[in-house]
């Protein structure tokens, strides 16, 4: 055991680094949030804010090749995965230089190119077709694995146990990153699941199932690693069961009034991930400063490109229905 | 020229494209050893193996998911839904995820994945394994829907399928399985969205999809000898629809019977009639005329089942109200 950790331990530039790609994320969608409420972005917007550490351990740990499909909470997924700040800004500004060219929106996040498959704005939608590119790879003897994000909500659905059970039924190269973050929108887990262990339901299915704290980036990074090179070694799928937190609303503007405000403020206090990051890494305030200055930089160079991008005409609605 | 059934047709079809091309294969419940409900499927198996001839767990919407999935990787996989009816637990990975990937990707992505399925009345399964579900797929833009009627066409038809880079929902009737009719050696695939004509005729049209092909053809020649010449048209893509070759002929007869098994009411004959008295408004000297199930399940027991779902004797009067036959009912 010793050696594995030894095997997956990062420098400390690699955790420098996953907290400048955590708070870029995170100013992103703060930026996000401020330009909707300003009245500048349309559609649904649902952001990460507490879950960067999920996103960033995870897609640190990916091989070129690999790849996932998100969920309606995509910002952090899709950043993490390569797409610039700039092509997923556009996007929410309905420009064609987004990342999926105006037609998908925040809950339709695309880079095919970057091996982002898609976010899925249905609960769950997204797993069986994760199971079925994972099967292609078997087929194909390809060393990739296919990664697919959901949360504790999407446990309940059918999709999921369809999928967890054909994936381990068939072996392929596929890891399910369930981001348990205790509410599933305003409803909590108490309230949609009979059981508080969420791996159980992978174990059920006989899979591999590893749980990992999910405000502890380099946690992540480590457990997602060896899920992954699990999974790429032809050993079956992985759960990986993570616990993290949902330091905001479902969407941007939910009053979350099914929340305490003593339960939303400890857990503010306690349960930021970039925080935690900064405190074991010492970092002074400086240090956190340059890194800020820079990343705020970049987020606001994002919305000057997306307003100066390319509206759609209207008529290109009817472009892309089929190949 | 090989004697093949319509099930045969199938199979041939996709033993071809296996044979011919590593990233087809098939997936669903029982089509392996078995060979499928119907034995479409069977003997794949045994050439091709379990890898490509995949028996799935009872699961459509992770196997109809996982054929999306492998075909965005840019395989062509064929997922059999065993019956029509089943394509309800499936709906939403092929209505929202297989038919908008490619759209709400901006074009980055295709999905070239066929979805077969089987379905029709005439052997009393009862409400949950008869139903004609084409129409609601017709309804959902980035599908492309086929219904198939003869052997050669099921076969050229499901070889263009499996190549479109598009999402397929392909249908094939139970009851038409049995029949046989010489084809080609060579497998002519034919282009999705083109009609067929299979009788020429002057007065009256009769669009037809599926077994009411076969029913539509009795008729006309009933009617022959009344005296009526029918000409009969099958769309067999349903998405995209032929519009022209519909269009053409109803200028030419001037009076249109639409016939299918579904239920008539939102079914695909109200879209086809729409089309027609569109660009055809001037010609139609009758109106329009629509057969189809009654406004009912599909119940069990056989008298009520036949009465139920439309025949030849149908079609014929609908032929007979549109030149005026009293005798049309």
């Amino acid at each position: 055991m010793a050696k594995v950790e030894q095997k997956g331990t990062l420098s400390k530039s690699d955790l420098r680094e996953f907290f400048r790609e955590m708070l870029l994320i995170r100013r992103f969608e703060e930026k996000v949030e401020e330009r909707f409420r300003a009245g500048e972005l349309p559609g649904f917007l649902h952001v990460a804010i507490g879950q960067e550490a999920v996103a960033v351990g995870v897609c640190r740990a990916l091989e070129e090749g690999d790849i996932i499909a998100s969920t309606h909470r995509a910002h952090g997924h899709t950043l993490a995965k390569g797409t610039t700040p700039n092509e997923l800004m556009a996007e929410l500004y309905g420009k064609m230089e987004g990342c999926s060219h105006g037609y998908g929106g925040s809950m339709h996040l695309y880079d095919i190119e970057r091996g982002n498959m898609g976010a899925n704005a249905v609960v769950g939608g997204g797993l069986p077709a994760i199971t079925g590119a994972a099967l292609s790879f078997k087929l194909r003897g390809e060393p990739r694995v296919g990664v697919a994000f959901f949360g504790d909500g999407a446990t309940n659905i059918g999709t999921f146990h369809e999928s967890l059970n054909l994936a381990q039924l068939w072996q392929v190269p596929a890891v399910f990153v369930c981001e348990n973050n205790h509410w599933a929108e305003s409803t909590p887990s108490w309230q949609h699941m009979p059981i508080e262990d969420i791996s159980q339901r992978a174990v059920a299915y006989g899979m591999k199932a590893v749980k990992v704290d999910g405000q502890d980036v380099e946690a992540v990074y480590k457990a997602a690693r060896r899920a992954l090179e699990h999974a790429r070694g032809g050993k079956g799928p992985v759960f990986l069961a993570v616990n993290t937190f949902r330091l905001v609303g479902h969407y941007i503007g939910d009053p979350q009034v099914y929340r305490s405000k003593e339960e939303l403020e400890e857990t503010r206090a306690t349960q930021d991930p970039i925080e935690h990051l900064r405190t074991k890494l010492e970092m002074s305030a400086d240090e956190v400063e340059e890194i800020d200055s820079e990343v705020k930089e970049i987020v606001e160079g994002a919305v000057e490109f997306a307003k100066n991008g390319t509206d759609p005409k209207p008529e290109d609605a009817l472009k892309n229905i089929y190949a | 020229m090989p004697e093949l059934s319509y099930r045969e047709a199938v199979r041939d079809a996709l033993s071809r494209a296996m044979r011919d091309d590593e990233d087809v294969f098939i997936m669903g419940e029982d089509i392996a050893e078995m060979g499928g409900s119907m034995g479409v499927t069977q003997g794949l198996v045994d050439e091709f193996g379990p890898e490509r001839v995949r028996n799935t767990p009872i699961s459509e919407m992770a196997l109809a998911g996982a054929a999306i999935g492998a075909a965005m990787q840019g395989m062509r996989p064929v997922a059999e839904i065993m019956y029509e009816d089943f394509l309800t637990l499936a709906t939403e990975q092929i209505v929202n995820q297989a038919a908008k990937h490619r759209y709400m990707s901006g074009g980055q992505v295709t999905v070239p994945v066929t979805f077969r399925t089987q379905g029709g009345a005439g052997w009393s399964p009862g409400a949950q394994h008869a139903q004609q579900l084409e129409s609601w797929f017709v309804h959902i833009p980035g599908l492309k829907v086929v219904f198939a009627s003869t052997p050669t066409d099921v076969r050229g038809l499901l070889w263009s399928s499996i190549y479109d880079d598009n999402p397929v929902v392909f249908f094939e009737h139970r009851t038409l399985y049995g029949i046989k009719e010489d084809v080609p050696d060579e497998l002519e695939p034919i282009p999705l969205g083109q009609a067929r004509t299979h009788r020429r005729g002057e007065d009256v049209t009769v669009i037809a999809t599926g077994r009411l092909v076969h029913e539509a053809l009795a008729a006309a020649k009933e009617a022959e000898q009344e005296g009526i010449s029918v000409e009969v048209v099958d769309p067999r893509t349903l998405l995209p629809l032929d519009e022209e070759a519909l269009i053409s002929s109803v200028k030419k007869t001037n009076r249109c019977v639409v016939a299918h098994e579904a239920v008539v009411r939102g079914g695909f004959g109200a879209e086809v009639a729409a089309v027609i008295q569109y660009s055809a408004f001037d010609w139609l000297d009758a109106p329009i005329e629509r057969v189809g199930a009654k406004f009912s399940p599909l119940p069990f027991a056989p008298v009520m089942e036949e009465f139920v779902v439309p025949h030849a004797g149908d079609v014929l009067n609908a032929i007979r109200r549109t030149v005026g036959r009293t005798d049309g009912n």
